[in-house]
């Protein structure tokens, strides 16, 4: 047994301790938002925030999460930078097929947390690990400039 | 005004109230027969046929409840492309729905749905809205009068004094909200005809209209079929070969089912799985399995041999795929020759949602979950492994987390994996493929090599093209096969060359084909034959224009002058990208346009080269593709295009070693990431000219473009994709 607090709420799993904390989401609790694309840390399909930090969950064991906060898309619409993210997304009418978004909007939550008003190559840098091969990019830089000038 | 469209010579239509209260309308055109499969469509009648159609249901195209909510069932699949938002379109401005009521399902997997021109359900060759722009079109005006109707009945007054507005039929200070009418609407009698609105009069077609599928997909509830959770549901991974072709010769399970959540280990023909409670269960389960292959006649294939042999077929000639004057004769004659070999590698289509398909089997039925392009081919493949009738078999279709062709497989490969796989472990299976099952498991853009002689006459035009391709055909052996493979040549191995315009104003060519009978699987990748044959023929105009000293814009004017949509694709491109500006220093352009799936897009790419490496700066599109029914989905196509076919031309690879695909993940099989992702403009040709699509002809022409301009930046002319370290 393993108790990992997801979205503030804390839950009790009986998963092995390397699984992974995607797979503890996704397959145990039924929490579908975050997406396996790689399973190798490659694509960013699957970020969460481990205490507020972009982390890809498909390398991260369950037991690295242990006394930890995890936070996935499905609690974005609680937190402020997550509603500035999402409504940029929106406004900008971002997705194509959708898949990598959660994982992209993570990605961006937390480059904004950290970085208030980030340049093209601030976005360069912090999203190169996330792909879309629906190729939303250019839509992507321009709704995190969006979401930054929200809430400035 | 248009003209009244006689509905029921073209169409079948039911009318049908709903249980709860409501209307459905059902349409079925008699479909034509150029893709159609053997048992693809048993309950549709032939046009003019005296027999009402059967029309099993679900059959309906919209749904009109009691609360005003109007539901469109999607004939076609949402991948992306944001079919999901434009056929909605189509039946809202008819009907003249209030927008904010839509709600849009997948439809059922039915005959009713199969494709108007493909005679099959499916989504692909960029065909969704073309093919529909009449059916959903007509299904909002067929409904649309049942309500005038119904109001016209209810409250005694003439049909034509009613007017509808906003989801609302208007009669003087009247006002009937949809809903209200829906129920009396099913009962009226189906009128003969239906007039569609002047294009004047629509409100929502050609406008640039959000997504409806945005919301879930930003907030993480849009529903995949790696979401699909079902009662009792296991997952399973299937271990196999890992050469193309090679079977198992025995397998050791022991330790695999020693482990925590591996519940069984069974052969099925593709191979063992393993099913298990979790994914992460079923991959430990399968790492743990041990399994001898028999290799079978592929053990030794390697991709660097194969171009060698690609190579040697190229000097010759193939099969004629089309041919005028005398190439030979002409070739001898030339003032100036251009001699070229291009190739191109095999390329997985990687979507970002890895491969799946979750499968539940009852005695007489199967219900299936996944997200596919072709209904039809895998409800068949289905119905034929489980002995059921092909309307025992239900597909239910849910988001495709990227398609680009892989979810459209001629022989059902992942369904009917996953219906082996459920038939043989008795219990609902979801199978997943792991990323690196996706980079290994083929059904690749086939690799390509084309061999070029073009003769220049004194003024640097050409008088013959003589061209030999070679590659592995995508339809050979599938159920297209007796309509795309024409005295042996596949027509997707030479679009875009055969029949390229540039052959017109040419006297002498001679375009032929060697199929290469190589057994690794092929298919449809984005744009299909046009992702390689777009390459050749651009860079080649590109070479042309060069030994002709001439600017390659207008070389391109001078050969395609009587060819005004490629015209004026390149004229609008080129008046964007202020083609005769300069540009800042070191910073080049390259030009391409090319005609697909009826559509003609021009790009001009802008790019610098430095210590050998490439950054692509700007990417300027213009599109002729007739009505833009939604012209910001339309840009978001074209940038999705430039993306895809410009991380394949710079990086991306499959080749083969002692085997094997020699690539695994994102690591070595690399794509488009936002660092490389260029500015995309994109321009919209006003065009009243016939409807082309916009998945796909944005991907042709970006690789020409770009390559064309590296030659503009250093004089190093790119033959063979991907780009890579070439220019270190």
């Amino acid at each position: 047994m393993i108790t990992l607090n997801i979205n503030g709420k804390e839950q009790q799993l009986d998963v092995e301790d390397d699984m992974p904390i995607l797979w503890a989401l996704r397959d145990v609790l039924h929490l579908t938002g975050t997406k396996f694309g790689c399973g190798m840390s490659l694509c960013g399909a699957c970020t969460v925030h481990l205490d507020g930090q972009a982390i890809r969950s498909c390398i991260t064991p369950v037991s690295a999460a242990a006394g930890k906060k995890i936070t996935t898309i499905e609690d974005m619409q609680n937190q402020k930078i997550g509603q500035a993210v999402q409504s940029a997304w929106s406004e900008i009418d971002v997705v194509q097929c959708g898949y990598c978004q959660s994982g992209q909007i993570m990605a961006a939550t937390a480059l904004l947390a950290t970085n208030q008003k980030p340049s093209d190559a601030d976005i360069d840098a912090a999203m190169t690990g996330n792909i879309c091969r629906c190729g939303t990019y250019p839509r992507i830089r321009a709704a995190i400039h969006n979401a930054a000038s929200k809430l400035a | 005004m248009n003209a009244p469209i006689n509905i029921s010579r073209r169409t079948f239509i039911k009318a049908t109230a709903l249980v709860a209260g409501g209307l459905i309308i059902g349409f079925s055109i008699p479909y034509a027969k150029r893709f159609l499969m053997p048992g693809a469509a048993p309950d549709v009648a032939p046009d003019g046929a005296k027999d009402a159609p059967k029309l099993p249901a679900p059959n309906a195209f919209l749904r009109i409840g009691s609360d005003n909510t109007i539901t469109v069932m999607l004939a076609h699949s949402e991948m992306g492309q944001s079919i999901w938002t434009t056929l909605p379109m189509l039946i809202a401005d008819e009907l003249d729905a209030d927008w904010s009521t839509i709600k849009v399902e997948h439809a059922a997997s039915a005959p009713a749905y199969i494709h108007t021109t493909y005679g099959i359900q499916i989504t692909g060759g960029s065909s969704t809205t073309w093919s529909e722009f009449d059916r959903y079109r007509q299904a909002g005006a067929l409904t649309r009068a049942l309500l005038v109707s119904a109001a016209a009945e209810k409250l005694g007054v003439a049909v034509e004094s009613i007017k509808t507005e906003n989801g609302f039929v208007i009669s003087g200070d009247q006002k009937i909200p949809y809903g209200d009418l829906a129920e009396a609407a099913a009962k009226i009698e189906t009128p003969k005809t239906v007039t569609l609105k002047d294009p004047k009069d629509w409100k929502i077609i050609g406008k640039a209209t959000k997504r409806l599928d945005g919301p879930e997909k930003i907030n993480g509830t849009a529903v995949f079929g790696q979401d699909i959770h079902l009662e009792g549901l296991m997952t399973a991974m299937v271990a196999r070969s890992p050469v193309f072709g090679g079977t198992v010769k025995t397998f050791d399970a022991t330790a695999a089912k020693q482990l925590k959540g591996v519940r069984q280990v069974i052969q099925v023909p593709t191979g063992v799985a393993v099913i298990a409670d979790n994914y992460w269960a079923a991959k430990k389960g399968r790492e743990a399995l041990k399994v001898d292959w028999d290799l079978g006649v592929n053990a030794k294939l390697d991709s660097k041999i194969m171009l060698e042999e690609y190579r040697k077929m190229a000097a010759t000639a193939g099969l004629p795929a089309a041919k005028a004057g005398d190439t030979k004769a002409a070739l001898a004659n030339a003032k100036q020759l251009i001699e070229a070999e291009y190739s191109l590698p095999y390329l997985a289509h990687s979507p970002m949602e890895p491969l799946n398909c979750a499968v539940k089997i009852e005695k007489d039925s199967c219900e299936i979950w996944t997200g596919t392009q072709m209904q039809t081919t895998d409800q068949l493949a289905a119905a034929k492994i489980l002995g059921l009738k092909p309307e025992q078999v239900s597909i239910h279709t849910v988001f495709l987390g990227g398609g680009f062709g892989r979810r459209a497989n001629p022989v059902a490969d992942f369904v009917s994996e996953a219906v082996q796989v459920a038939k043989a472990a008795g219990v609902p299976v979801k199978t997943v493929w792991s990323r690196e099952d996706d980079v290994k498991g083929g059904h690749y853009r086939p690799m390509y090599l084309h061999k070029a002689n073009i003769a220049l006459d004194a003024n640097g035009m050409p008088t013959a093209w003589q061209h030999v391709a070679v590659g592995q055909s995508i339809m050979k052996g599938t159920s297209f096969e007796a309509f795309m493979i024409k005295d042996g040549v596949d027509a997707t191995s030479v679009e875009g060359a055969a029949d390229s315009p540039y052959l017109k104003s040419i006297p002498n060519y001679d375009i032929s084909l060697h199929t290469v009978q190589a057994t690794i699987p092929v298919q449809w990748w984005r744009s299909v034959g046009h992702s390689h044959t777009a390459f050749v023929m651009e860079s080649l105009i590109d070479e042309m224009a060069n030994l002709a000293k001439k600017d390659p814009l207008e070389y391109r004017r001078a050969l395609l002058k009587d060819h005004p949509r490629h015209l004026a694709a390149l004229n609008l491109a080129a008046e964007k990208a202020d083609w005769n500006k300069p540009l800042a220093k070191g910073v080049f352009r390259g030009i391409a346009v090319h005609e697909s799936f009826g559509s003609f897009v021009a790009q001009i790419a802008e790019v610098s080269v430095t210590d050998g490496e490439v950054k692509v700066h700007r990417i300027v599109s213009a599109i002729d593709c007739g009505l833009a029914v939604n012209p910001d989905s339309l840009k978001a196509q074209m940038e999705s295009s430039v993306s895809y076919g410009l991380g394949a031309a710079l990086q991306s690879e499959i080749t083969f070693k002692d085997g094997k695909v020699v690539q695994s993940n994102f690591h070595d099989y690399q794509v488009m990431r936002m660092a490389n992702m260029p500015k995309v403009e994109v321009y919209i040709v006003q065009s009243t000219e016939k409807m082309g699509g916009v998945g796909e002809p944005g991907l042709p022409p970006v690789a020409p473009a770009v390559t064309n301009a590296i030659f503009a930046a250093t004089g190093k002319r790119i033959r063979t994709l991907p780009i890579g370290n070439q220019l270190a």
